[in-house]
């Protein structure tokens, strides 16, 4: 049997910490459940945005002034598109004509008629192999020199400021499941030295008829084991439901303004490992505080 | 138990001191050596060390200075984790029993046997046997709570000798248990003498002392000890007294 119940002389069940760690371990597994759900759901949404610009390039071509605008422009949108053709790499350019231009525009502006005579800028989509490594920075000069009012829009810049800012919500979520690791650590750390105080008498006796410290040191890890894997239960208990909750909510905003926040499965599964993580942090800090404490034992 | 020849050395103490804290020493250069198979008895007026010397010589304390050898290990330069195979040769009884209240007198006298890891099923065919033996048959399952003093105290006696040591040390075993009873379980302890475990008993009984007149005594008074052999004694005219 994988759990099987190992005998033990230390009376723990009994112990303040059993009633109290339970709940903690659940609150713990709950908050962390919470930062995992985050930090997947972020970056489930840094890689989709990734991906969906990593292979596209916008090039923008002023409209040229003067009285012949029109085809001085759609002249300049074939020479961008020549020039864009040759670099290695790229799939596919399509320039975008006056009327997509303004399809475009229309979520913004409303009725495009007002517009529809003002000189617009070209737009010309460009799709490049993503495993390609263009040097897009002198494929901007060369595009800039050879026609004028031409420029290279790879979306990076923007949208790395907004990678930048979820990947730091990300590692903050790491760092706050990190915390309360610790946190718990140290509420074990403190409950065990209690119980050991409690249970001086015992372990001495024990400690003075040769049991080994890892003896000793295994019943205080096996209790901290059982009572963080109930409370991560429950933890889980309680996150799963709220997870749902915030999911439904989430699913009920998208409607093309926000990416989809929908948790990867990996987030399932890690979520699902977290009492099971819980339960070994506990046993294993459980373990080296005894081991700690009985080392100044003669 | 390791059958030792008898005549080695078991326990050496070379200029031993001990003190706890910052207060003065409770034992001063105490030297003594204890052949192994030896019976001695630890006499001395109460608060004279007897009970920190069978500390130090059940390895719960170590000395502020000097040199112990037990089982010809010098403990100073015995590493930490190999101590445990050292206390498993020696039996205590300790003066206030420290029984687990929590365990029936069973699991009490089979801990140092599960400590050992030995089978669940050696230990129920020994442990019952041992306590029948020390006339505790009928408090198997019983809590020490609920047993008298002389019964706790054979209960720690069943535990101290379940693993047949090597060495034995009773802290005033016979003190909590009427007469017929602690003739009993002094003939135990000889039983086990004979059979070739090393056997140191402190008590200030000195009536006990002076039934088994045979015996060496180690006396301790001021922090000193002094090795007494005893004028050989008739136990059996003191038994019939």
């Amino acid at each position: 049997m994988l759990f099987k119940r190992r005998h033990s002389d230390l009376p723990l069940a009994g112990d303040a910490t059993s009633r109290f760690l339970p709940w903690l371990v659940a609150l713990m597994v709950f908050l962390s459940s919470m930062a995992v759900a985050g930090a997947f759901v972020i970056g489930a949404v840094i890689e989709r945005w990734d991906r969906d610009v990593s292979g596209t390039l916008t090039v923008q071509v002023l409209p040229a002034g003067g009285e012949h605008t029109d085809a001085v422009t759609e002249e300049r949108v074939n020479s961008a598109i020549d020039v864009m053709r040759k670099v290695p790499g790229v799939l596919a350019v399509r320039a975008l004509d006056k009327k997509r231009t303004l399809a475009l525009l229309e979520p913004w502006l409303g009725s495009t008629e007002m517009v529809q005579d003002m000189p617009l800028p070209r737009l010309i989509d460009v799709t490049i192999d993503p495993e390609s490594r263009i040097d897009l920075a002198e494929v901007a000069l060369r595009l800039g020199r050879a026609v004028p009012g031409a420029s290279l829009d790879d979306h990076r810049v923007w949208l790395s400021r907004l990678i930048n800012l979820s990947r730091t919500m990300q590692w903050v979520a790491v760092i706050v499941v990190v915390l309360i690791g610790m946190v718990t650590s140290a509420t074990v750390v403190y409950a065990t030295r209690t119980g050991m105080a409690v249970h001086h008498g015992i372990i001495e006796v024990l400690h003075l008829i040769g049991a080994h410290d890892d003896y000793i040191a295994r019943q205080f890890a096996d209790r901290a084991f059982a009572l963080g894997i109930a409370g991560g239960l429950m933890g889980l208990g309680l996150a799963v439901p709220a997870l749902t909750a915030i999911g439904w909510a989430a699913r009920r905003l998208e409607g093309g303004f926000l990416p989809s926040l929908s948790l990867p499965v990996l987030g399932y599964v890690a979520i699902g490992l977290l009492p099971l993580l819980a339960a070994s942090l506990a046993m294993l800090t459980a373990r080296l505080t005894v081991h700690g404490t009985l080392a100044k034992m003669p | 138990m390791r059958h030792r020849p008898r005549g080695e050395n078991i326990i050496r103490f070379d200029s031993v001191g001990l003190r706890y804290g910052l207060g003065p020493e409770v034992l001063q250069d105490v030297t003594f050596k204890l052949p192994a198979g030896s019976f001695h008895f630890l006499t001395g007026p109460s608060g004279a060390g007897k009970s920190s010397l069978l500390r130090l010589m059940y390895l719960g304390l170590r000395p502020t200075r000097g040199r112990v050898v037990l089982f010809d290990r010098d403990i100073a330069a015995t590493k930490r984790y190999e101590l445990p195979a050292l206390r498993r040769r020696i039996g205590v009884v300790f003066q206030d029993f420290r029984l687990l209240d929590h365990m029936t007198a069973l699991d009490n006298v089979a801990l140092p046997l599960r400590v050992r890891g030995v089978k669940e099923s050696e230990i129920r065919r020994h442990v019952p046997e041992l306590l029948s033996w020390v006339g505790l048959a009928d408090h198997l399952g019983a809590k020490p709570s609920t047993l008298s003093g002389g019964q706790k105290q054979r209960v720690a006696i069943a535990r101290a000798v379940i693993g047949r040591p090597d060495l034995l040390l009773a802290d005033e075993p016979t003190g909590n248990v009427d007469d017929h009873i602690a003739m009993r379980l002094m003939y135990l302890f000889e039983e086990l003498n004979k059979l070739g475990t090393t056997i140191v008993v402190a008590t200030h009984n000195e009536l006990l002392v002076q039934r088994f007149a045979h015996l060496p005594r180690l006396h301790i008074e001021h922090g000193m000890v002094t090795t007494l052999q005893q004028e050989p004694a008739a136990v059996d005219d003191l038994e019939a007294e």
